[in-house]
């Protein structure tokens, strides 16, 4: 069976040790996805400690003229919809009997959502995380810590998200047989992208059904943040078939794989990649760790390809700009990240918006305070 | 006889120093094609590199290093590199051109046998693979199979390699090709126990660490194993 899924993307271009793993995933995964015991585990973990499902909050002041709805996984436990996709490849890990989760981090929120779950379900977890991240979103470090999970700072290249997800693959590639790689975002050799997205596609089916509960009709748009994509293919998930609502991802402007890459290979899955003409990848640059990321999930480039996604950009300033004024006009602080996609709410042409509100800003005080 | 298969990384002085390699004993060289994120390499192919690359080495000044050493030596050469150089020069033109260059075969690093079966490669095994992916494996590769001797990335260590053995039995009783085993292998000793059940030994990170030193560090190095391997 092909693991390109996504047209020409996606596949598995890993070193020959992991291909086992990832066919132990695979059917471990099949066999969990349509299993009533798992999906009704998962439900019950979802709505009693995660807090599922998250709220749809109207923000008239924020965008005035506009309905403006944003998807509040920045209730969610732990402060982002990270948790999502952690607590279910948690459970499989579980299931395949590793004892182990590793996991690497950009913002710190899938470190923190891959503690927490480790701490709930028993497991030792490892985070990876870029030295240069570290330093900018400290209280998520102290936070991993708190939840037993063992911090390792990256000191390679950028010390950011790149450096850091080499290194979970590398821990992985020298443990795998005692440990799940539980990565944070719907990039990697397959089936990562799919698994993520399926995890993560709680948040487009509950938005879909409570704007329609709220307006009865489908948004206009939704719109969502990309750095690897997790947030964006959960909600676009919810819309993929209205052919009706427009689908609009929303990249960092320094960091703009999809808007400014071309095809490439990293981290074991052929996507689009700011990378230079030779196949080496090059750097991001963007003041939201989350979205500071050379690539991007493999389905986002095909959805861009066959047109039924668009990716935009929007610059720091515009998120810091989105970011305040949410905070000041509705009293809700977003992360940096999901600020992005804020800006673009703000002025697309469309009337009724809904945007996913991905994490909550505490983690970025400082970042903000200091820009 | 054991082959002897040494890797240095894609540099100015890499035509001299493969030179040195073969006078000393070495059967092959493999040619490091530098990645910027290289997934199975260990911290001193990983630094080597970055250097290569901060050098300018990239695809179109490797395959030219590759022909200046083919002038030099007439042992085997192989390539060694990533996924995405192919992706961007074309897979095929790549592996074209590297044998036009005077490459024997090639080996990308992150491209198991399951991925892209058509492009003519060296195909590697480690003790995860399944038998099943050993037989694949043996049925696509080129020449001879790589045993991957450690689960994990390349580096010289302490401790041995104690997964090669059953990989070697389990990949013997599939398959006749000649194999030759890497990773993990960097001293004379541990040459010489790798050689007790495969018919080539690799050295990577070793290798590499010593050419910083210049040929003649290298030739000595090289001669160390050639003596342990012969012995």
């Amino acid at each position: 069976m092909s693991t390109h899924l996504y047209g020409a993307y996606g596949g598995r271009y890993v070193p020959e040790t992991l291909v086992p793993a990832l066919d132990e995933l695979e059917a471990g995964w099949e066999e969990v996805r349509d299993d009533p015991a798992f999906r009704a585990e998962l439900e019950e973990l979802g709505a009693t400690y995660a807090g599922r499902p998250t709220p749809l909050t109207l923000c008239l002041r924020f965008a005035p003229g506009k309905r403006v709805y944003l998807k509040r996984e920045d209730l969610l436990h732990t402060g982002a919809h990270k948790l999502n996709n952690a607590l279910g490849q948690a459970l499989l890990a579980r299931r395949l009997g590793k004892e182990r989760i590793v996991a690497e981090t950009g913002a710190g929120q899938h470190g923190v959502a891959a503690a927490t779950v480790s701490a709930r379900l028993g497991l030792d977890c490892v985070v990876f995380m870029g030295s240069e991240d570290m330093r900018r979103q400290r209280p998520n470090v102290e936070r991993m810590r708190l939840l037993g999970a063992e911090v390792i700072p990256v000191e390679l290249g950028t010390r950011t998200l790149k450096e850091a997800t080499s290194e979970a693959i590398r821990y992985w590639i020298t443990n795998v047989e005692t440990t799940h790689y539980l990565i944070g975002s719907c990039v990697g050799p397959h089936p990562y992208p799919e698994i993520v997205r399926e995890l993560q596609a709680v948040v487009g089916g509950e938005a879909r059904e409570q704007l329609l509960a709220a307006e009865g009709r489908l948004p206009e748009v939704a719109i969502a943040c990309v750095g690897g994509g997790s947030n964006a293919i959960g909600l676009f998930a919810g819309f993929l078939d209205d052919e009706g609502v427009r689908l609009l991802g929303v990249e960092a402007a320094g960091a703009a794989s999809l808007a400014a890459g071309r095809p490439a290979i990293l981290h074991g899955a052929r996507s689009s990649v700011l990378a230079d003409e030779d196949g080496q990848i090059l750097d991001a640059h963007s003041l939201a760790p989350g979205l500071d990321y050379p690539g991007v999930g493999p389905q986002h480039a095909f959805l861009r390809d066959s047109g039924r996604a668009e990716y935009v950009t929007a610059t720091d300033e515009e998120a810091l700009a989105a970011l305040r004024r949410l905070a000041e006009l509705e009293g809700i602080l977003p992360a940096l990240e999901p600020a992005h996609a804020l800006a673009r709410a703000l002025d697309c042409e469309e009337e009724l918006v809904l945007v996913c509100l991905s994490g909550r800003g505490d983690k970025d005080l400082e970042a903000i305070v200091g820009s | 006889m054991t082959a002897l298969v040494v890797y240095l990384m894609s540099g100015p002085e890499t035509p001299e120093l493969a030179e040195a390699a073969v006078e000393a004993g070495a059967d092959l060289v493999e040619l490091g094609f530098p990645f910027s994120d290289p997934l199975a390499d260990g911290p001193i192919i990983r630094k080597a590199a970055e250097r290569a690359l901060a050098q300018g080495m990239r695809t179109e000044a490797c395959l030219d290093c590759l022909a200046r050493v083919r002038k030099r030596v007439d042992a085997p050469l192989v390539p060694m590199t990533y996924a995405s150089l192919l992706e961007a020069y074309g897979w095929e033109r790549f592996a074209a051109d590297a044998r036009e260059a005077g490459a024997t075969s090639l080996i990308v690093a992150d491209l198991p046998a399951s991925e892209r079966p058509d492009l003519r490669r060296i195909q590697l095994v480690a003790p995860t693979s399944t038998d099943e992916r050993i037989g694949l494996a043996a049925t696509l590769t080129d020449g001879w199979l790589y045993l991957v001797s450690v689960t994990g990335t390349t580096g010289v260590r302490a401790e041995g390699t104690p997964a090669l053995a059953g990989l070697a039995a389990r990949a013997r009783r599939l398959t006749d090709v000649p194999l030759y085993a890497g990773f993990g292998i960097g001293t004379p000793a541990q040459a010489r126990a790798a050689a007790e059940v495969a018919d080539g030994v690799v050295v990577g990170s070793r290798a590499v660490e010593v050419a910083e030193d210049g040929p003649a560090a290298l030739r000595d190095y090289v001669r160390s194993l050639r003596l342990a391997l012969d012995s």
